[in-house]
């Protein structure tokens, strides 16, 4: 029971930040109809910057908890400024390009980008525990439970509510809903397109972002550590349908929970079952669990 | 056009046979190291190749480099085989039988989920191998000194001299074969298949199938490059043999290289050998970058590879390619 | 007359759709048919289950007293039943040559022999001998992605012929392409398969181009056939005219003026 608990909170807590992730990844997909690998450095760029901010605002005498206000900021910097950059420069003249071509573009895009941070941060890891410290840590069915796990699944549970109020109930999300459905038509109705592809393409890199800020504090910010999660990712969106949110969500529950069960159950499968598991689904589902409705042409 | 390809057959030959003598009697041993590997990759490339002609890019192919690589290992650790002879054609058929089975899989795929669906199997294989202390878990084994008809030699140089001899006449006989594939009938169903399928269908041949052919040709060859990769290096591992950055510089290696020859792949590979080795010694901490800008300014820029830069050099000097 | 192509009794559903409803067609040798019918149809429908792309969902289709339902496109192809496109399906990135090559290369592989060399002498000359036959010759190095949209459907037909099939389905040679070119075109296509005794069905909205080739016309509306029946009689049926040519602006003109009935009448009496 205990440790049915213990996988299942585990699992919860790397399930939300892999799904804040994974949800950029799956709008910028289903929108833009773009792989987009550097998607991982996004995050990573998110979890450097935050981990510097948060080390600055330390050394500055800001609290442990006022540590935090730095995730959101890492968060909207990376993604305004390095996704507007990147969108405007690349990612634009890559629209329509065959899938493989651009998939194949935006993982140089990345390796450059990794590579970069490297130049700007160093070559030596950061540490920046402070917000997990001003986090209470809680009792659940006698177990201490990280605090600041717990507020990472609220708040993806937070904006997976908040995305999916904007895509359904607003006029932008609408726009947006469009274009996934049928972009061609989307044009002739007189839609924007670059407009809306360029935001979504934005808001797609500041989730990206948060997710790194996020996860920042619980680890120690080394080079190299985007690689993992975008593989992860893919993984994700593969498995719940590219493009589709609920998808993403189930998609990062699924493998939170696989991996959670793997590393305190089972280590021999740790590093592949994610994988089995998406071969399965690509083998049995091959548009995915969740996959968004498209138009049907002939 | 027969006579053509009899041009470019003999080219082959004559550019594999002066590689050859130049290592033998002026190049430093270093560079025979070099183009050792790099052609030893350069065999996987060409497997990539074909399939890239026929659309499809696969994010996966560390998968048979790895299965070629540990065939050939672990034939020398469990049988104490290191006959060329034998591991080789093992390490080859080991690849073909396992791309023939998944090829029935992944030949319903294209495009992003062709890509994705082989990067799920080679990272399938990744896990087991890394967690498998009885395949070498994290840290690999030697691989058995390597034997030809029975004779080996504790000579490191003449060692060098002659697998670099080997790397050069089995890369010569692949590229003069797959060129010759490439002019058959079947060979015009790659760019025929990737233009488009339901023609193919309707002029009475099954794209899958020929799709499938392709797949295990890749697998075959990739396994066969990784066998001498791993004969070359002297050991396997599964972060070098196996993980899906080796998959990723197969890919690169092949866009580098351009689709326009056979031949593009051995020079693609020898100019992403020694890049590799120069940017580690001039600047060590951006060989992603380098990897990577490389990368974007071919897909943008050259989209035809090194190969089209060296066709047309040679074309203005009205020099057959 | 024997019948080359037969259908029993064909339906098609696609969930609470019917496209096909109690199709009972049969298609003597040497035949020309049209079929016509508005947008939705089941024209196309019809073109796709005589040649496999979909399977019917009852019923059964019969070429050459063989049994062919369900069987693969490439199978269907292989037994002899080509077909055209409505948007010409060619090789975009090769030439013209290029694509009657690999046709004609896949026409005469059988087993192994896939792997024999694609270019060679005899397979050239039969390639240039489709050039001239379909008067492409002025096209023969150009890429097909670069060709004018009538040259590009001439070549998805030539293609389609390539196999020397006994029946040939065309799904609207003529859509997309100017009115002017229609019937150069069509006269270069009809020439060739007569020339080559090959039996013809093809989809056509342009009631001129139907009472000029044809022999036989099968009216579809809402996935039955209606009529079946010569050209001027057809033309004349009251339920063609309400239900398949009502809807077409051009065809009404050409109606009012009268020209499809004299035109279907020559026909019919050149035919004696």
């Amino acid at each position: 029971m205990n440790l049915l608990l213990t996988i299942l909170v585990e699992g919860l807590g790397y399930a939300s930040y892999l799904f804040i992730v994974s949800l950029g990844l799956t709008v910028i997909f289903g929108v833009l109809k773009i792989l987009n690998v550097a998607h991982g450095a996004f995050y990573a760029w998110g979890a450097y910057l935050c981990a510097f901010l948060i080390g600055e605002f330390s050394t500055m005498g800001v609290s442990d908890l006022g540590t935090m206000v730095a995730i959101p900021i890492a968060a909207l910097i990376v993604g305004l400024i390095l996704g507007s950059a990147i969108e405007r420069t690349i990612i634009k003249n890559l629209y329509g390009r065959d899938e493989v071509l651009i998939v194949l573009a935006t993982f140089g895009l990345f390796l450059v980008l990794e590579d970069v941070i490297l130049l700007v941060f160093g070559v030596d890891p950061y540490f920046a525990y402070q917000p997990t410290y001003a986090m209470p840590g809680v009792q659940i069915g006698g177990i201490h439970q990280d605090g600041y796990k717990l507020s990472m699944i609220v708040v993806s549970l937070v904006i997976g509510l908040i995305s999916w109020a904007v895509l359904n109930r607003t006029h932008w999300g609408k726009l947006v809903t469009a274009i996934i459905y049928d972009s061609e038509l989307a044009v002739a109705m007189g839609i924007n397109v670059p407009r809306v592809f360029y935001t979504v393409f934005v808001a797609g890199a500041v989730l990206g972002a948060l997710g790194g800020a996020y996860i920042a504090p619980t680890i120690s910010v080394a080079p190299g550590f985007g690689v993992e999660v975008i593989v992860l990712s893919f993984a994700v969106v593969v498995i719940g349908g590219l493009g589709s949110i609920p998808g993403a969500a189930i998609g990062a529950l699924l493998v939170g929970m696989l991996r959670a069960y793997a590393v305190l159950q089972w280590p021999e499968i740790e590093l592949f079952v994610v994988y089995a598991v998406m071969a399965a689904v690509l083998i049995f589902r091959p548009e995915g669990l969740f996959a968004p409705a498209k138009a049907r042409k002939i | 056009m027969a006579l053509t390809s009899d041009r470019t057959t003999l080219g082959l030959t004559v550019g594999f046979v002066a590689v050859a003598l130049l290592g033998v009697f002026v190049l430093p041993d270093w560079l025979l190291n070099q183009i050792l590997v790099a052609f030893s990759r350069a065999l996987a490339v060409v497997g990539l190749l074909v399939l890239w002609r026929t659309g499809l890019v696969s994010f996966g192919h560390a998968l048979y480099f790895g299965l070629g690589a540990y065939t050939v290992a672990l034939l020398g650790r469990n049988y104490g085989i290191g006959e060329v002879l034998v591991t080789l054609p093992a390490a080859t058929l080991a690849s073909a039988l396992v791309g023939f089975l998944l090829g029935f899989i992944v030949r319903r795929y294209r495009e992003i989920f062709f890509a994705m669906l082989n990067l799920a199997f080679s990272m399938v294989l990744f896990g087991i191998l890394v967690k498998t202390e009885a395949l070498g878990s994290t840290d690999g084994f030697n691989v058995e000194q390597p034997t030809l008809l029975g004779i080996g030699t504790d000579d490191a140089a003449v060692k060098l001299t002659a697998l670099f001899l080997g790397v050069c006449a089995i890369g010569w006989l692949t590229a003069v074969l797959v060129h010759r594939y490439l002019g058959s009938i079947l060979g015009s169903l790659t760019t025929a298949v990737r233009d488009n399928e339901i023609r193919v269908e309707y002029l009475g041949y099954s794209a899958a199938e020929a799709i499938h052919g392709k797949y295990v040709m890749s697998a075959a060859l990739t396994g066969l490059g990784g066998g001498f990769m791993a004969i070359s290096l002297g050991q396997v591992d599964p972060e070098s043999m196996v993980n899906w950055t080796v998959s990723g510089e197969l890919v690169f290696v092949t866009i580098l290289s351009g689709p326009g020859s056979v031949a593009a792949p051995f020079i693609g590979s020898l100019i992403f050998e020694l890049l590799r080795t120069y940017a580690f010694e001039l600047v060590p901490y951006a060989w992603q970058l380098i990897v990577g800008g490389t990368l974007l300014l071919i897909i943008f820029f050259l989209p035809g590879g090194v190969w089209s830069v060296l066709s047309r050099l040679a074309g203005r000097r009205g020099v057959e390619p | 007359m024997s019948a080359i192509l037969e259908t029993v009794g064909v339906n098609k559903t696609f969930g609470a759709v019917t496209a096909a409803r109690d199709i009972n067609v049969s298609v003597a040798k040497h035949e020309i048919v049209g079929i016509i019918g508005a947008n939705g149809a089941g024209k196309t429908t019809f073109v796709n289950m005589v040649t496999g792309w979909l399977p019917p969902s009852t019923g059964r289709i019969r070429f050459d007293g063989r049994d062919i339902t369900g069987l693969a496109p490439r199978k269907i192809t292989r037994l002899g039943i080509c077909r055209s496109f409505q948007v010409a399906q060619v090789f975009m990135t090769a030439t013209v040559f290029d694509n009657l090559m690999i046709a004609l290369g896949i026409a005469d592989a059988h087993g192994l022999g896939v792997l024999l060399p694609l270019r060679v002498r005899a397979r050239e000359e039969r390639a240039d001998a489709i050039l001239r036959r379909y008067q492409m010759q002025d096209y023969r190095d150009q890429p097909a992605s670069t060709l004018p949209q009538g040259i590009r459907k001439l070549l998805d037909i030539a293609m389609a012929m390539v196999a020397q099939p006994k029946v040939l389905l065309l799904d609207e040679p003529t859509s997309g392409i100017s009115v002017e070119e229609k019937f150069p075109l069509m006269d270069i296509v009809m020439g060739a398969l007569k020339e080559e005794g090959v039996t013809v069905l093809f989809v056509e909205h342009d009631m001129e181009i139907v009472s000029r080739y044809v022999s036989r016309v099968l009216a579809f509306y809402q996935g039955e056939i209606i009529c079946d029946a010569p050209p001027a009689e057809a033309l004349a049926d009251p339920k063609v005219k309400e239900f398949v040519i009502g809807d077409d602006l051009h065809n009404q003109t050409l109606l009012q003026a009268g020209a499809l009935q004299d035109g279907a009448q020559e026909v019919s009496d050149a035919r004696g």
